[in-house]
């Protein structure tokens, strides 16, 4: 299978194009913040750093994963550098999947740098607290927990790609990125189209709601930034539910664009 | 065997936006190809061969009829490990150098680490690219896109080639570089399918082409079979000659050309005597410059085929 050849020409040219400059903005927002923190707030620096670390990793992410995942067909097939790919032996859903994947391991090492940073910056804010003020915090400086945090962020962010990449297949650029934006917000809404009937009473609108409800990525169940910030558990079993959610909703997403790429007359 | 056969190949295309209307790109295209021939696929811009090309790589499906490379229908995937396609205009990845480029596509085809490299220094140097190897692509001309091209579709040892305008973008060097290759691969044995409009690269090629119009196939055979080679005429190119002098040679002439003053060129019939025109000509004072056989020419034919074909398609034909 052609998959790890085309998912590392996509990391390639990720790197080419310069997509890891985010990580220096991040580290410029994460060490000026902690700095601007200090000087501000009372006993909270920690919180808000950690606070801010898992909201930049998530807003660069959906960045990335939007804005490249959109033209991950598209360009292919615009710029007709897809005929070449697809008189090799490659499938065309052996091209969609590893796209995916070359963009999904971009993600992956954006997140883990992005964790390194966050938990250096952490690391270093701990040692200027004495131990009767680390005491009196929700949850340690270097908290463990925010690995979970990370790993859901990276899981949201691979469940978009998937949605950016779908569209990817059959729709512009432009186009693609509205719906997926659209997509996201909705996806930070989602548990309201659950319980729709406590709402309204027509029953046509309420099935329309929770069939809405099933379709849209259910991306608050992946956001636990606010539990772990606050040092509240989070189950494992919560977690895995949610990453199986997450995979089952991306294998879907990916088996719909294959199939609708695996049909396309490329023009 | 064969190495491409098509059978009443259709291609329909929706054309609009809210009201689709077909278009027929490619009509009932019937075509074989016999391993080891250099094959011209020949034709006006729009007749069809770039879809005929896309059919055959998959890239677009067929409306009705079937397709096969190599006796394997072309949807195999298995198929595209023997055959190498230059698509016309081709794009690469910008980010990329050429040998870059090579080794990747050299992964697709699951070639070891040392076979990549090996192949693509070898094609590199073959389409005169090896000292550009570690260029971006971004940076190469068109004519540089097309030699990489070339590379690429050979990088497999294919034993079937598909060539879309492989002449598009090259200058006179690159040309000929590329009817070298093309005469190297006829030699290995390799099946060599080109689409062109330039008729004179597929005279210089060819051992069999086919002609198509408006999607439709109107010709096709061996260039021997099509072509009279017998001679129509004769054109004698004379210098020195006076305006006076011209008018002595006596009748016989069909047409004469003034070229520059003294300079004319003469077309004679089939039946005159060449040599007795060039005694004429120098006891008149003049000097041969050339003495040519007229013959009719791909172009000739091409152009008499494709132009029937539209006389038969126009509103107000019988067809």
């Amino acid at each position: 299978m052609p998959l790890l050849p085309i998912a590392l020409s996509v990391f390639r040219e990720s790197v080419r194009d310069k997509v890891f400059y985010n990580l220096l903005l991040f580290a410029v927002i994460l060490v000026a913040a902690s700095l601007l923190v200090g000087q501000t707030t009372a006993g909270q620096d920690v919180k808000i750093i950690k606070d801010l670390g898992l909201a930049a990793t998530s807003l660069f992410g959906i960045f990335i994963a939007v804005f490249v995942g959109i033209n991950l067909v598209w360009k292919e097939v615009e710029r007709r550098s897809v005929y070449n790919v697809l008189s090799k032996p490659v499938r065309r859903p052996a091209l969609v999947v590893g796209k995916y994947l070359g963009l999904s391991l971009t993600l992956l090492v954006n997140v883990s740098v992005m964790a390194l940073a966050l938990y250096a910056v952490l690391a270093y804010m701990n040692q200027g607290f004495p131990e009767s003020v680390r005491q009196a915090w929700d949850a340690p400086a270097l908290d463990p927990a925010l690995l979970i945090a990370f790993v859901l962020i990276l899981a949201q962010l691979l469940m978009m790609t998937a949605v950016a990449l779908f569209f990817s297949t059959f729709s512009s650029p432009m186009l693609s990125a509205v719906f997926t934006f659209g997509l996201y917000v909705a996806g930070h809404f989602n548990a309201d189209l659950k319980n729709f009937e406590t709402i309204v009473s027509l029953r046509p609108v309420v099935w329309v709601a929770r069939a809405l409800y099933y379709v849209l990525p259910n991306l608050a169940s992946l956001d636990v930034k606010s539990q772990v910030v606050h040092g509240q558990p989070v189950a494992a079993g919560y977690v895995s539910l949610s990453l199986l959610y997450a995979a089952v909703y991306i294998v879907m997403l990916l088996g719909a664009a294959s199939l609708i790429f695996a049909r396309r007359d490329l023009k | 065997m064969h190495a491409i056969e098509t059978e009443n190949l259709t291609k329909d295309y929706a054309l609009g936006f809210w009201r689709k209307r077909p278009y027929r790109a490619l009509d009932r295209l019937t075509l074989q190809v016999s391993p080891g021939e250099v094959f011209g696929f020949l034709g006006p811009n729009g007749a069809g061969k770039t879809t005929t090309l896309k059919l055959l790589m998959q890239l677009v499906f067929p409306t009705a009829g079937r397709a096969e490379i190599l006796d394997r229908p072309v949807g195999d995937v298995e198929v595209r490990r023997r055959i190498g396609y230059l698509p016309e205009n081709p794009y690469f990845y910008d980010h990329l150098t050429a040998e870059e480029l090579l080794r990747y596509y050299g992964r697709l085809f699951g070639l070891d680490r040392a076979t990549r490299r090996q192949r693509a220094g070898e094609l590199l140097d073959e389409v005169g690219l090896g000292a550009e190897r570690r260029l971006a692509l971004r940076r190469y001309s068109k004519g540089m896109l097309q030699r990489v091209g070339l590379a690429q579709a050979l990088l497999n040892r294919p034993q079937v080639v598909f060539l879309d305008e492989p002449m598009s973008g090259l200058d006179p060097i690159g040309r000929r570089m590329v009817r070298d290759l093309i005469l190297r691969l006829r030699d290995r044995g390799t099946t060599v399918f080109f689409s062109s409009h330039i008729l004179s690269d597929a005279e210089a090629l060819c051992s069999r082409v086919a002609i198509l119009a408006g999607g439709r196939l109107v010709s096709s055979g061996r260039l021997t079979d099509m072509l009279a080679f017998e001679v129509k005429g004769w054109d004698l190119v004379v210098d020195g000659l006076s305006a006076d002098a011209l008018t002595g040679l006596g009748p016989g002439l069909i047409r004469t050309t003034t070229i520059a003053e003294g300079r004319y060129a003469l077309e004679l019939p089939a039946d005159a005597r060449p040599d007795e025109w060039m005694a004429r000509c120098t006891a008149l004072g003049g000097r041969v410059v050339s003495l040519n056989p007229l013959r009719e020419t791909l172009e000739d034919f091409f152009v008499r085929q494709v132009g029937a074909h539209h006389r038969r398609t126009e509103p107000g034909s019988n067809n």
